[in-house]
């Protein structure tokens, strides 16, 4: 029983330390400054933590093999009060342990929570600074110095702090991309402040994707609050906040067109499809779709391609329980829904 | 006619419904702990069916946040803690050489109340749907749930709730006053120290989370606006409430499973505790260091970075009391005779299981690594292993190791090393997979994981396990069944190395425990004895009249008056009868509250004179 755990032990170790899962979403993966130094102090306390456990059973095994009454069946053994070096050792052993521990500890908390450089990014050449608003069950990404407001897809650049303004609209939610940093939670009352770092060379061996989760129960479709994150150069990222504010529908064909017509009298009132909607955070109930063509996913979990948008439109329920768009609109016929379909694909970055 | 005749109950269930004797409210306990701990076990596997494939569709996401919610809750408050109490009422009078508890009706009136909470709680299921906003019911989620479940789960947890303060304040006055002479507190038994620290903090800890259910009830039936922020409310103060309780809360859960694997460490290795002064002092320290730690629970909240600090390093320190246990109950079997009974299976196997959970949990106190373990399936595995590896393994050993002194009968030995390493593996199996999941990235309280994410494997082989946990529990249930069947009579010191005092009484004990209240000569008083070759203690008064209390049906009254109550104010908003019903319901409390001050009930008396008889037959 005692070497079974003595070899799990050593799986665990090892496992920790070839960093497995996949590199998009595992913490054994990091890809940035913030999820490296959580990745130290884990390894750090699994190491001292192995320590200890090793003692443990070595003890242990030691003791349930040397000390069995089988054959012995009338040996009284001599009645032990206690000794007092020994309880000293492996009192202060300990504390010497865990101070090995605090220190990096407090340090790291203190490095982590340091977001004074906001207040000085006030220009789109300065820090990138994005207001993040969790929603049930999707995420809205405002860069007030680029001008745009987007949803699902968060891109940032890589190689510099980005900050993040953290708020949710309903409930509690909390946001997390794992690969890249810890989570901070969004709550309804006040504004959550961090920052994550976006490593550009293991930001390419993860696909230049990561993934994102909400890590707090805020109902049935908690599970698939998922979105997406982009790390691309600094470069790259200016053009693509430019691009974002200039992106207008381009209706080409009949249908796109009817579709447009649809979506003005059934979508329009929530769904913005102007990166640059001025409409107050209250008002803006529903993600805004500048864009959506290339977005990663729809509706953050299923693949993107028409088939699954028209899954989506018909019968948003089904996909994810509780969802706010399930009944804000009337039943449309399949004609319409593939007008809309059409014209939602239009929905294009403008290069 | 002699007295004792007169007493007699009319029937079985009368008598187990207005019982007053902390023996048979510990079996009411066991049996009420044990039963909601099978439906918290159900609620374990339909979650693991769910979770064994990705995009799995074997519930809905409703219905699985009801399941998750419900598993929670139902074994931390209906299944846990009862069991413990079980071994409390069972063991802690005898253990001080007391007859009964301090207050005997109230006794009964917190298991009727703990009972009530526990159906209320699970009405829901039947009644529109149970609570889903996870056994913590954060403030925002739980105002936002729609339909009763909340409800049902702020009115069910405060009745139970009452039950267990009242059952806190019991022990603490019962381990204080009603001590046999010669027993200092320095001479207590181990297990009665960890009750009388973890009823300390139950009287703490109990009332934070009353006043949060209150103020939730008040919100979501009453029209209060604490928890709402655009009203002036908050919601972080929740959050606080809630784990200023629910940290205390977990060591009210292990603190008596460390005192179970107290007794049988040195039970079954022949040899006194080592270091019985220091494993005192860690019980003290780890109960007041319990009330140090709450934010641990609040990390990733947003409350800044020098909080977060400071908690950090508070929870550290609970390592080293704990870490003192462990290598004192290791210095216990060294040099002993060990004898590896079921009881003393589970002792041993606690050791590498609880010491796996004690570290991850010095993991997750440094707060920036736990930003990212934080509400994944690291935690989850963390706590399963703390609770299950604790816990239930001290349950199991406690509740097989005094089953002949409550019951008469020993368990089946081999049935009980099935159930042991079916239980085992399982647990181990199920849980330890879950570390690595949590750190691939995969959050907690999801109905559903997608596929591609390279979380299938673990989730997979968790749900495994939990196939074995099920058949460990399943063969336990045949051991009971089987035992109670058999024709066998216990001993008063029924495994043969008993050193403290509920070992030398008859298995089980007559009404009244002690005909004569023992003189405590030492640290293990039995062994003490013993070791001068008696077979019993010396007494410390000549053979009485010895005082009874009387039955009472009242506090099942007074407890299902709240009941009905609950339902009463549950529905206030929806039918015209809610209002009334739930003052009809109160009134039922209070006018039993009334009846019990108002008549003087004076018990009954068994004389000397049968006493003497009885032991004049036994001798025969």
């Amino acid at each position: 029983m005692g070497k079974w755990r003595l070899l799990s032990l050593l799986s665990f170790v090892v496992l920790f330390l070839s960093g497995c899962g996949e590199p998009f979403i595992s913490t054994l993966t990091p890809a940035g400054e913030v999820a490296d130094a959580q990745y130290e102090l884990m390894l750090l306390s699994t190491a001292i933590m192995v320590l200890v456990v090793v003692v443990v059973t070595v003890i242990f095994i030691y003791v349930i093999i040397r000390f069995r009454r089988k054959g012995r069946e009338s040996y009284l053994p001599r009645q032990v009060e206690g000794n007092h070096k020994l309880e000293i050792l492996w009192t202060v052993i300990p504390i010497l342990l865990l101070v090995v521990l605090a220190v990096p500890t407090v340090s790291y908390t203190f490095k982590l929570a340091d977001t004074r450089e906001m207040k000085n990014a006030k220009d789109p050449e300065d820090a990138v600074v994005v207001n993040v608003r969790a929603n049930l069950y999707w995420w809205e990404f405002e860069y007030k110095n680029q001008k745009i407001v987007t949803s699902q897809d968060l891109v940032v650049p890589t190689d510099e702090k980005v900050y993040f303004n953290l708020q949710a609209s309903d409930v509690k939610h909390s946001f997390w991309i794992p690969a890249v940093g810890g989570k901070l939670d969004t709550n309804t009352d006040g504004t959550n402040k961090f920052y994550l770092e976006f490593d550009s060379k293991r930001s390419k061996e993860a696909g230049n994707v990561f993934y994102g989760k909400c890590a707090e129960l805020c109902g049935p479709s908690h599970a698939l609050m998922d979105f997406k994150v982009k790390a691309v150069d600094r470069e790259s990222f200016d053009q693509w906040a430019k691009d974002l504010a200039n992106t207008k529908p381009e209706v080409t064909t009949a249908e796109a067109s009817a579709g447009e017509e649809v979506f003005k009298q059934n979508c329009l009132s929530c769904h913005a499809v102007d990166a640059g909607d001025k409409r107050p955070a209250e008002a803006r109930t529903a993600p805004n779709l500048a864009g959506f063509a290339d977005r990663e996913k729809i509706a953050g979990v299923l693949e993107h391609n028409e088939e699954n948008l028209k899954k989506w439109i018909e019968n948003p329920e089904s996909v994810k329980p509780g969802n706010k768009m399930t009944g804000t609109y009337k039943e449309l016929t399949p004609e319409q829904v593939d007008e809309l379909t059409q014209y939602l694909q239009t929905l294009k970055l403008k290069e | 006619m002699s007295t004792l005749a007169n007493t007699k109950p009319k029937s079985v269930l009368w008598d187990y419904l207005t019982t007053v004797d902390h023996k048979k409210i510990a079996i009411l306990y066991l049996v009420a702990g044990g039963f909601f701990f099978i439906v918290g076990g159900i609620e374990a596997m339909l979650i693991r069916i769910q979770l064994a494939v990705p995009e799995n569709t074997f519930v809905g996401a409703d219905t699985y946040n009801e399941l998750m919610t419900m598993h929670g809750t139902t074994m931390i408050f209906l299944a846990a803690m009862p069991l413990i109490f079980a071994l409390m009422n069972a063991v802690v009078p005898l253990q001080i050489g007391a007859r009964d508890v301090a207050f005997p009706f109230l006794n009964a009136l917190g298991f009727w109340l703990f009972l009530m909470g526990g159906i209320f709680l699970n009405l829901g299921w039947f009644l529109g749907g149970a609570p889903d906003a996870g056994w913590t019911s954060y403030a925002s989620l739980s105002l936002y749930s729609p339909g009763h479940g909340i409800d049902f789960y702020t009115l069910g947890l405060q009745i139970s709730g009452a039950g267990t303060l009242i059952g806190g304040i019991n022990f603490l006055v019962t381990i204080i006053n009603m001590r046999a002479p010669g027993m200092t507190y320095m001479r207590m038994p181990l297990f009665t120290w960890t009750v009388f620290v973890a009823s300390a903090l139950i009287l703490f800890a109990f009332p934070p989370l009353t006043v949060g259910i209150f103020l939730m009830i008040f919100d979501r039936l009453f029209g209060a606006n604490f928890f709402d922020p655009t009203l002036g409310g908050n919601t972080i103060i929740w959050e606080h409430l809630f784990w200023i309780f629910g940290h205390p809360e977990v060591y009210i859960l292990i603190l008596p499973a460390f005192g179970v694997f107290s007794e049988v460490f040195a039970t079954f290795s022949r040899k006194r505790l080592f270091g019985y002064t220091s494993m005192v002092f860690a019980i003290v320290l780890i109960g007041f260091l319990g009330f140090m730690v709450w934010v641990h629970h609040m990390f990733t909240t947003g409350l800044g970075p020098i909080a977060n600090a400071i908690f950090a390093v508070a929870t550290m320190a609970i390592a080293v009391p704990t870490g003192i246990k462990i290598f004192n109950w290791l210095l216990t079997m060294w040099g002993g005779s060990i004898s590896f009974t079921t009881p003393m299976l589970y002792a041993v196997s606690f050791i590498p299981s609880f010491v796996l959970g004690g570290v991850t949990g010095i993991m997750l106190a440094a707060a920036p690594a736990d930003y990212q373990y934080h509400d994944t399936y690291f935690v989850v595995a963390h706590f399963h292993y703390v609770i299950v590896g604790g816990v239930v393994l001290g349950l199991l050993a406690g509740v097989t190791y005094w089953w002949p002194k409550m019951f008469g009968k020993m368990l089946d030995e081999k049935l009980g090393k099935i159930t042991f390493w079916l239980f085992l593996i399982g647990f181990h199996l199920t849980f330890f997979i879950q570390h690595f999941v949590g750190l691939m990235g995969m959050p907690r309280r999801v109905w559903t994981f997608l596929d591609g994410q390279g979380w299938n494997t673990a989730n997979l082989i968790s749900s495994i396990g939990a196939v074995f946990m099920a058949v460990a529990v399943l063969v336990l249930v045949i051991n009971i069944i089987k035992t109670s069947m058999s024709k066998q009579q216990a001993d008063g010191d029924a495994w043969g190395d008993g050193r403290t005092l509920e070992w030398a009484i008859p298995s089980p004990p007559p009404e009244y425990n002690f005909k004569q209240t023992p003189l405590v000569r030492g640290l293990d008083p039995l062994w003490i004895e013993k070791m001068e070759g008696r077979k019993e203690i010396v007494p410390a008064e000549p053979v009485g009249d010895i005082h009874m209390p009387n039955g009472s049906i009242l506090p099942l009254l007074m407890s299902l008056g709240l009941f009905i109550a609950a339902i009463g104010f549950l529905y206030r908003n929806d039918y015209a009868w809610g209002d009334p019903i739930g003052a009809g319901g109160l009134f039922i409390t209070f006018a039993s509250m009334f009846l019990r001050s108002w008549i003087d009930d004076h018990g009954y008396h068994i004389h000397k004179e049968e006493l003497i008889d009885e032991e004049e037959k036994e001798v025969k």
